[in-house]
This record gives structure tokens, C-alpha cells and sequence, in this order.
């Protein structure tokens, strides 16, 4: 297996899936914890069937539906984040609304579009081993920016996504970096889009940093163990769609729910045997007194 | 002692519906305000208006502070503490240094004086050993206290605290409102609570906020002059044997 496995590497297909897993993990890894932290999952998969309106347009004006789905998706993130705050719409209803918007004007625009739409399928449910170079260039400079922008205002994503009300107190600029993040969410949707498709996405942002918050109550420490669980999710389903020929997106998920469960299972053993020690030191102080 | 801040017929609200109507208010260095009134009467929106998050549909909110030249540093803010998301994944003392937020540029770390101030800070009111703890350890008094470290570590002009006796247990309280008191030296006080007996131990004045505000210029406040200040609320005193003084009612 281990010689199958580096012949795979020979193949540009495989090693350019693997380069995307590995982008895409520090992608999701990164903004995952964002949105996990901020219980932003719902608005996340909102942005992301928004995404398919962007897909629909590229196929409809034959450009590269990727790129129409970045435009796409970031306007339905900015938009919903600007009308939960001055339209006095509630957000979720909103967010309802975008989903269902994004969805239909999708379906629309390929319904219009002339003749037989290639590669649909692989939009929705991702198609890993086609990623071309062009994708990789696209997700490599996400990856620069997304890392760059954590690293240098990490303490003030922190404080304010902790508690915005009181960062306004202290005239942070709340509003801007919401924007911004809400706009990072948006297009690591997108250009993750290859890995796992529109439908099966969200997983890779919330599967592999619910497993490090079993774990750790630190954002930092999540952020860093979210990526290489990510990645390991991305490996291995990518290995077994390969040797047993099944779709990889679905796999990476299940590979992905399958690790959860295991996390789920350790993190309440190691919480059973933290009771039991302390149970049998209080035990012990007792018996001397 | 100088004045910090200044209400001037402050009227505001949500929505277009009026919450306060024509507040005048002077707070000076030395105060100790407790404000008390019913529940939706306005007390946190005042506490809002003063802290910039809600703009006044009237009048004007005027800060006097030469010492740090933006209002914001000058004033520390303790929410009610339901407020805040108690899973969020952060550390005690990173709650604690976030109070540092706007004298930091965007980028900067934080100095070992800032981390050491922080620690004594936890030291003082006894919860140094929670450091490393993530918030949602916590019981509700160490919550308050984390976040009364982080409203006074950039050592504000004006400390404002909102409900800070819900979730507390009368222990916690007393000590609690002795370290205001102690504050109280260095830095004017408003504390909003629905507890009128506890708190007019501790402040100097009362405001009675029930969409207007009524000054009242000492602790001690009767039945009678709550009712003139329209402000329906019960006082409960403490004595000797704790008892409720209830609401003159007929039965």
C-alpha cells in the first residue's frame, strides 16, 4: 500500500489533491475556529448555498463559476450582516432568506443556460481529484492572507469576538474586522468549495474544531489543532475514495464524523478518570485526617 | 473634586421609542451613585447612553477628562454578566488584559508590566489561582470578579456596573461591595441594581431611573420619597433580623 501511495504521488491529479487538503485544512482550520467560536454555523451555511447563485452566473456568462461565486458569496455575507444590524430583520431570518435566494437564482441561471452543465455535480458534492493549478494558486494566496490577518490582529479578533459590546466601549473598530472576517468566511467557502462541494463544506469548518474544543477551551490552541485534524480528515477519505473508488468529499465527512466520535468517546473517558483520581485523592485526605 | 461627565436633557431609546426623557445628570470624581427603578425603566440604556454604544435622539453627553484625552479610556464597564457568551474558548487573564484594549494599537503584544498589573489585579480580589481557567469554569462570583479586573485595569476615571449582585450569594456581595468601596478612592462609581437596601449601605447618592431620572443627594431613601420620584419599587432593609419591608398593601 505504502508503494501504491507514493506511485499515486507521481500522478499530478493526486498531488494536487493533496496540496488542496493541506490548504484547505489551514484555511478551514483557521476560520472554522472563527465561526465555531462565535456560533456562526448557521450563518456559515447560509453563505455557502448563497455561493451556488455565483456558480450559476459564471455558468450562465460562461466565466470560471468559481470566481462569480466569491463575488457571490461575499455580497450575501456583507448583506446579511448589514441588514441583522440596520434593517432590524432577526439574523436567522435573514440568513433564511439568502440561503433560499442564492439556491434559486442558481438553479435559474444553469436552467437558462444552453445545453448540458459540466461539472455541476462536482460543485455541489466537491470533485478533489480535478483541481487544477489555477485552483491551487487561488487557494495558496487565501491561505497567505487568512494566516497573515490572524497572526497580526489576532488579540483584537479575540477580544472582540468574545464580547463586541464591550469592545465598542473601547472604541475598537467592531464593525471592520466583522466585515472583514465575515467576508474571510466567505470566500474560504468558496475556494473549499473543490474539496468538499456546497453541500458537504460546512463539515470542514466544524467537524475538526468541535474535536479540538473537546480538548482545549483555548482559541489559540484550537485554531492549531483544527488544522491537522482537518488535513488527517481530508487524507484519509481522500486514500479510501481512492482505493474503493467511492465519491472523496462524502468520504472526507464520514472520516471526519467517524474521528468526532472516537474524540467524543476518549475526551469522556479522560473526564471519567480525572473524577475517579480526584474522588480517590479527596478519599485519601480524608482517611489521614 | 472636578466633574467627569455631563448629561445634558438626554432623551434616548430603541427604535424610535423613548427609553429616557430629558436626563441631566453632572457625575463627579468622588461619587458613588446607586441607581435603582423597575425593571425596563431605563437603567442599563442610561449606562448605555454614557458609554457611546447609544446615541441620545436628544442633548448631549459631555466627557471632562484631560488625562487620557479619549472618553473611552476613562471609563470601565462591568455588562451583566448574561450577557456574555460563558463557552466562548478565552482564558481568565485574556478577559482580564482585554480591558487594555484601546491603549494598545491594533498589533502590539502585551508588555510583562501589562501581564503583571493583570495578575496583581487577580491577586487582589483573590482569584490569582483561576489565571489559566477558561471562563466557563467559573461560578457567577468569579465571573464578576474577572470582569471587574477587566473594567478597572486601565484604571478608569468612571466605573460603571450593571446588576452586578445577580447570581451572588450575600457573602459574595458584602465583599464585592467593600472593593468598590475601596475603588471608590480613586475612581467615581455608578452602580445599577434592583436591591435598594444593600446598595444604600455602600453609595453615596441615588438616582431613581423610571424614564425620568430623580436625583436623590444622600443614601437614605424612604417608601414615600420613591413614590414621589415615581419609582415603584420595594426597599428592603437589613437589620438585625432580615426582614422585608413590603409595599403598604390592604388585606
Amino acid at each position: 500500500m505504502t508503494d501504491t501511495f507514493f506511485e499515486l504521488l507521481n500522478y499530478k491529479f493526486f498531488s494536487n489533491a493533496l496540496l488542496a487538503s493541506l490548504l484547505t485544512s489551514i484555511n478551514c482550520g483557521i476560520i472554522g475556529s472563527y465561526i465555531v467560536s462565535r456560533r456562526l454555523v448557521f450563518i456559515s451555511g447560509g453563505i455557502t448555498h448563497a455561493s451556488f447563485g455565483g456558480i450559476g452566473l459564471g455558468y450562465f456568462f460562461g466565466f470560471n463559476p468559481i470566481i462569480s461565486a466569491v463575488v457571490f458569496s461575499v455580497f450575501s455575507a456583507l448583506g446579511i450582516e448589514f441588514l441583522s444590524k440596520k434593517a432590524e430583520v432577526r439574523e436567522d431570518s435573514l440568513i433564511g432568506i439568502f440561503w433560499s435566494f442564492g439556491m434559486a437564482a442558481g438553479i435559474l441561471f444553469i436552467s437558462l443556460t444552453p445545453g448540458y452543465a459540466p461539472n455541476l455535480m462536482g460543485y455541489l458534492f466537491g470533485s478533489l481529484l480535478t483541481v487544477t493549478s489555477h485552483d491551487l494558486a487561488m487557494m495558496t494566496g487565501l491561505a497567505v492572507i487568512v494566516t497573515s490577518f490572524f497572526l497580526l490582529f489576532y488579540k483584537i479578533i479575540l477580544f472582540i469576538s468574545f464580547d463586541q459590546e464591550y469592545a465598542k466601549t473601547h472604541n475598537a473598530p467592531v464593525q471592520l474586522i466583522n466585515y472583514v472576517l465575515i467576508s474571510l468566511v466567505a470566500v474560504t467557502i468558496v475556494l473549499s468549495i473543490k474539496v468538499a462541494g456546497i453541500i458537504l463544506i460546512i463539515s470542514l469548518l466544524t467537524i475538526p474544531q468541535t474535536i479540538a474544543n473537546l480538548f482545549t477551551k483555548d482559541f489559540k490552541i484550537m485554531i492549531f489543532l483544527s488544522i491537522p485534524l482537518a488535513f488527517l480528515g481530508a487524507f484519509a477519505g481522500l486514500l479510501l475514495s481512492y482505493f474503493l473508488n467511492i465519491p472523496s468529499g462524502a468520504t472526507i465527512i464520514m472520516a471526519l464524523v467517524f474521528a468526532f466520535i472516537i474524540a467524543k468517546l476518549l475526551s469522556m473517558i479522560i473526564t471519567r478518570l480525572k473524577i475517579r483520581k480526584a474522588v480517590s485523592l479527596s478519599g485519601k485526605d480524608s482517611g489521614k485526617i | 473634586m472636578s466633574r467627569i461627565v455631563e448629561l445634558k436633557n438626554v432623551s434616548a431609546g430603541y427604535a424610535g421609542e423613548i427609553v429616557l426623557e430629558d436626563i441631566n445628570i453632572d457625575i463627579f470624581g468622588n461619587d458613588f451613585i446607586g441607581i435603582i427603578g423597575p425593571n425596563g425603566g431605563g437603567k442599563t440604556t442610561l449606562l448605555k447612553v454614557i458609554l457611546g454604544l447609544i446615541k441620545p435622539y436628544k442633548g448631549t453627553v459631555r466627557f471632562h477628562d484631560d488625562r487620557h484625552g479619549k472618553s473611552s479610556d476613562s471609563v470601565g464597564y462591568l455588562p451583566q454578566i448574561n450577557q456574555i457568551d460563558q463557552r466562548f474558548p478565552i482564558s481568565v487573564i485574556d478577559v482580564v488584559l482585554s480591558g487594555l484594549m484601546s491603549k494598545e494599537g491594533l498589533f502590539s503584544r502585551y508588555s510583562g508590566k501589562q501581564k503583571k498589573h493583570a495578575e496583581d489585579l487577580l491577586n487582589q480580589l483573590g482569584i490569582f489561582n483561576l489565571k489559566k481557567k477558561n471562563i466557563g469554569q467559573l461560578s457567577g462570583g468569579q465571573l464578576q470578579r474577572v470582569y471587574l479586573c477587566r473594567a478597572i485595569i486601565s484604571s478608569p476615571h468612571l466605573l460603571m456596573l450593571d446588576e452586578p449582585n445577580t447570581f451572588v450569594d450575600t457573602k459574595f456581595e458584602t465583599d464585592f461591595y467593600e472593593i468598590l468601596k475601596k475603588l471608590n478612592k480613586e475612581m467615581a462609581i455608578i452602580v445599577v441594581s434592583h436591591d435598594v437596601g444593600t446598595i444604600s449601605w455602600y453609595v453615596k447618592t441615588i438616582a431613581c431611573v423610571n424614564r425620568n431620572l430623580h436625583y436623590h443627594p444622600s443614601n437614605h431613601i424612604t417608601q414615600e420619597q420613591l413614590a414621589s420620584y415615581n419609582c415603584p419599587i420595594q426597599i428592603i432593609t437589613h437589620g438585625d433580623v432580615p426582614h422585608t419591608v413590603l409595599e403598604i398593601h390592604k388585606h
